[in-house]
């Protein structure tokens, strides 16, 4: 893998397959948690970190054990189960080293684990047979978009709570139409392929 | 718990309106929105997570006195994700188109909150029958949501329904129905009418 492979591979996770706002990955995260701009950055720190471990884990997984066993059947309970280690491991291990940042990202992380981007990402590395660096370096700049969307998102969502909405669209269908603006943004960036 | 007909209806009013998993409670989303672009991608997709959230409940109802309280989550995953594994090759085996145009979405059933809600929140502590139907009523919701929202996006997206022409000649398909922003879209408005409608329903109860 070279640099320029890597750059475009971020640059296309980030910005123009953006995971949240283009491929649909990791919405609930995305709707449920964006209501304050804090949460949503601790939100997508969490993420960022959660996903940059479990790219590497999960490709040191299928290509040591699964693939040489022939039990690549196996992919998706495999991973879901690494995933939802790594996290309770990250966790433990925040508590001990980090408590600050423990602190800080807490209550987000076991929510991770149903965090469909995390076991989408793990996918789709193995699906576009990245090597170790790229997966990894896929990994962070999927969740690097995440959080661009996620904080995006919880910027807006701040100055809707004192707009004056029809009663029928308040709450989560406001919310939604945001979202398609945000996402019509990101469309933008569909003619960013000067790498490809 | 005994399941006369009343609570059966109730899980059918419950499942489909009052409790829908994607309109009202707003869970599993992500395929929602990917995945409605074409009426046929929506039933697919609405089918498999069906058939996982009747045999994931159904197996979590009997096996909820063995499963440590502790571990509990892990085991539902696995038991979730063993589902989805067979809903995956069966698709693969019988269905390869279908199966190539939900494409990633099909594992990811594993970590749809819905199946894991539902385990959580009813199969858990409710008996094998009751949790099969329960399963049986939120599929079913699920499923309706999901034609609701690729019925709209195909019909102004693509101007067919399951492939068949149904927009009056001259009609120019909006692209952008069928792309992300139109799921966002589509989603926010019938969220809203349901909202308009429940809003009316309780000011006429009042006057």
């Amino acid at each position: 893998m070279n640099m320029t492979t890597l750059l475009s591979l971020s640059l296309g996770a980030i910005l123009v397959e953006n995971f949240v706002l283009v491929k649909f990955l990791g919405i609930c995260p995305f709707l449920g948690v964006s209501k304050k701009m804090d949460t949503a950055l601790g939100m997508g720190f969490s993420v960022v970190f959660v996903m940059t471990a479990a790219s590497a884990a999960t490709f040191c997984l299928n290509e040591y054990a699964l693939t040489p066993l022939g039990l690549g059947y196996m992919q998706t309970p495999a991973f879901i189960l690494v995933i939802a280690s790594l996290v309770q491991l990250v966790e433990m291990f925040l508590k001990k080293a980090v408590p600050a940042l423990y602190g800080a990202l807490g209550i987000y992380l076991p929510l991770i684990t149903t965090n469909c981007a995390v076991l989408g990402v793990a996918i789709l590395n193995t699906q576009k047979e990245l090597d170790l660096l790229g997966s990894s370096v896929y990994g962070a700049a999927a969740g690097i978009g995440f959080t661009l969307a996620i904080v995006l998102f919880a910027s807006v969502r701040e100055r809707l709570e004192f707009t004056d909405i029809p009663a029928a669209f308040e709450g989560f269908p406001i919310a939604l139409v945001t979202a398609a603006l945000l996402s019509m943004a990101f469309m933008g960036f569909q003619g960013l392929q000067v790498f490809k | 718990m005994k399941s006369d007909l009343k609570s059966v209806g109730s899980r059918f009013s419950d499942g489909l309106i009052f409790q829908n998993p994607v309109t009202v409670l707003l869970l599993g989303m992500c395929p929602v929105m990917a995945v409605s672009v074409s009426v046929f991608n929506g039933i697919g997709m609405g089918l498999s997570a069906t058939f996982v959230l009747i045999f994931s409940n159904t197996v979590i109802s009997l096996l909820r006195k063995f499963i440590p309280e502790n571990v509990r989550i892990a085991a539902y995953i696995v038991v979730i994700a063993t589902f989805v594994t067979i809903v995956d090759m069966l698709l693969q085996a019988f269905f390869p188109q279908l199966s190539k145009s939900l494409g990633l979405f099909i594992p990811l059933i594993v970590v749809n909150c819905i199946i894991l809600a539902r385990a959580e929140a009813f199969a858990r502590v409710n008996g094998v029958f009751n949790s099969a139907l329960d399963g049986l009523a939120m599929g079913i919701g699920f499923t309706a949501a999901l034609i609701a929202m690729s019925v709209v996006r195909e019909a102004l997206g693509a101007g067919t329904l399951l492939g068949v022409p149904v927009m009056p000649p001259g009609f120019r398909p909006a692209l952008l129905m069928g792309l992300a922003p139109g799921g966002f879209i589509t989603l926010g408005f019938i969220i809203a009418a349901m909202q308009w409608a429940l809003n009316r329903r309780k000011r006429k109860g009042k006057l």
